[in-house]
């Protein structure tokens, strides 16, 4: 394992992406994007739609392939790190199996791996007590709300301990105070097991309360127009009403604007 | 219990509500002399007791003997002898044509070539009239020294398979992408994925194309049964009691009844094996 601190989490160095390339209705993606991502980091990708922020998260993830540049995680191939199994995901609809209690969901990446019941047991019990839901694990998906189920989603990914977590617009389907919640869940979750996380959002606000580091990117092709360092220490509900938070959210929408991507 | 009695008066009401269609009907056209009220318009169907025996006469038949071999029974019992005979065909044609469907439609998920080949035959398939098809299967079944009641299976097969690859392949390519790109992000092999995801997610698309190979498979069981001969089944008493219909057109009657239980019988047994199958999601609902 070669977690040593001056391994980055995940280098993007000159990727592109083309759509449909070579067949005449090409669409271009993202271009020219180089990025460093440092082990532990929260990175928040932000940006209007078409911009490619989903895109370079699955690029990330090596659930797509650039047509330039290339990806590392942790030193390696993106591809070798998703067959190392070395991701959690969480999208913005839980995607959670229906036909599974909701242990058995988290459970699911370990049952894959081939950890003994006992082990994964053990585990589930551990990660519905870190996202608060242990009086849930008889239920089914269906029989939670919105932001259960995403907790649920989030202990799943955590669930094997990745060493990154892809997140694309896990929040987007909530309302404002359950997101509000979750986003101070997911900090607190992070804050306890120091995985790095690539977030993907289009809430200003949600980008400048989790976020070390904003990416805004820019649209048609996608690539980036700036990145905003956001220090506000620790969060906590007081955070929201800080004036430093207010400051970072209007440095982000401001950089939204000249791209064209603030409401 | 409250469904089950619910049930019970719904299925009872349906009953008496045809009971009184068949025999208003006939009491109707025998008034007018079989033509519409007030014109000379003959009826569509004729009303006289060969063509519509009263109800009470295919009941009484259902009680009354017959000889089947060297003992005499009533022709309810006679009955559901052969339709365990043809349900045994049937059960052996609905697991055969359920395995060869799903099979089908997981090689149409794994190979779009597969897809766009099997496919339009798939549909094709079902246009071939089952008369014409059931003396080649049979031939060949018995060439190849399998007993007639695998033979007659196989015609079975032959509707069953259908609805199930259909319904399958939707089944399976149900799960959305996120699902997918989930299994993906895991690095799951694809056999794992369709074991994981695609088969539990095609359970809810399975059990109504099952209803359905059900009731076909009873439906093949008794045509295999009339176009290769056998000596006993649903389909062969069905066969000897149309030859005596303009005799004895009750017996005919109280045969289709048979058949339609038999096929109610396997509809609702898969019913049954839905419920439990699914329970676990469906009390979700609830």
């Amino acid at each position: 394992m070669s977690t040593g601190g001056d391994v980055p989490a995940v280098v993007v160095d000159g990727v592109g992406m083309v759509f449909n390339e070579g067949t005449g209705g090409e669409v271009a993606a993202l271009d020219g994007i180089d990025l460093t991502i440092r082990a532990g980091e929260f990175v928040t990708l932000i940006g209007p739609s078409g911009c490619g922020k989903s895109t370079l998260l699955r690029l990330i993830g090596d659930l797509l392939t650039p047509t330039a540049g290339g990806v590392s995680v942790f030193g390696r191939s993106a591809h070798e790190s998703r067959t190392g199994q070395d991701y959690g995901m969480v999208f913005q609809h839980a995607g959670l199996f229906d036909w599974r209690k909701v242990q058995a969901n988290i459970e699911l990446p370990l049952e894959l791996r081939g950890w003994s019941r006992s082990d994964r047991g053990a585990r589930s019990s551990e990660m519905l007590d870190l996202v608060k839901l242990d009086e849930f694990s008889d239920h089914y998906p269906r029989q939670l709300s919105g932001g259960m189920q995403q907790r649920v989603s989030i202990a799943r990914a955590l669930s094997f301990e990745p060493r990154l977590l892809l997140m694309d617009e896990p929040f987007g389907a909530l309302d404002e105070m359950t997101r509000e919640h979750m986003q101070s869940e997911l900090l607190r979750i992070w804050g306890e097991t120091g995985t790095t996380v690539v977030f993907v959002t289009h809430s200003i606000s949600e980008a400048a309360f989790l976020s070390n580091r904003v990416i805004v990117l820019s649209p048609r092709p996608g690539r980036v127009h700036s990145i905003i360092d956001v220090a506000l220490g620790e969060r906590t509900p007081d955070t929201r009403e800080d004036p430093d938070f207010f400051a970072a959210a209007t440095t982000i929408r401001e950089a939204l604007r000249s791209v064209g991507g603030a409401e | 219990m409250a469904r089950v009695l619910r049930s019970v008066v719904t299925t009872a009401l349906a009953i008496l509500v045809i009971v009184a269609v068949w025999e208003g009907y006939k009491w109707a056209g025998q008034q007018t002399g079989g033509n519409w009220p007030g014109t000379g318009i003959e009826l569509p169907v004729s009303t006289d007791d060969i063509i519509m025996p009263h109800v009470s006469d295919i009941a009484a038949e259902l009680v009354s003997d017959i000889r089947d071999g060297r003992s005499t029974l009533p022709v309810s019992v006679f009955l559901l002898k052969k339709a365990w005979f043809t349900l045994q065909e049937a059960a052996i044609g609905f697991f055969l044509g359920s395995a060869v469907g799903i099979g089908l439609a997981v090689l149409m998920l794994r190979w779009r070539v597969a897809e766009r080949g099997l496919l339009p035959w798939i549909n094709v398939s079902q246009t071939v009239p089952l008369i014409a098809l059931a003396p080649i299967i049979v031939t060949w079944g018995r060439n190849q020294g399998l007993p007639d009641i695998v033979c007659i299976s196989l015609i079975s097969t032959y509707l069953t398979f259908f609805p199930v690859a259909v319904s399958a392949l939707r089944g399976l390519q149900s799960p959305d992408s996120a699902h997918v790109e989930l299994m993906r992000s895991y690095a799951a092999p694809w056999r794992t994925t369709l074991f994981k995801l695609r088969l539990p997610a095609a359970r809810p698309y399975l059990f109504p194309a099952f209803k359905i190979a059900a009731t076909l498979s009873v439906v093949g069981a008794i045509v295999g049964e009339i176009s290769i001969g056998t000596k006993t089944g649903l389909g062969r008493s069905i066969l000897e009691f149309a030859q005596r219909y303009a005799v004895w057109p009750e017996r005919l009657y109280a045969s289709v009844i048979g058949a339609a239980v038999l096929g109610l019988f396997v509809f609702g047994m898969i019913s049954l094996a839905e419920r439990l199958v699914l329970r676990r999601t469906d009390e979700v609902v609830a």
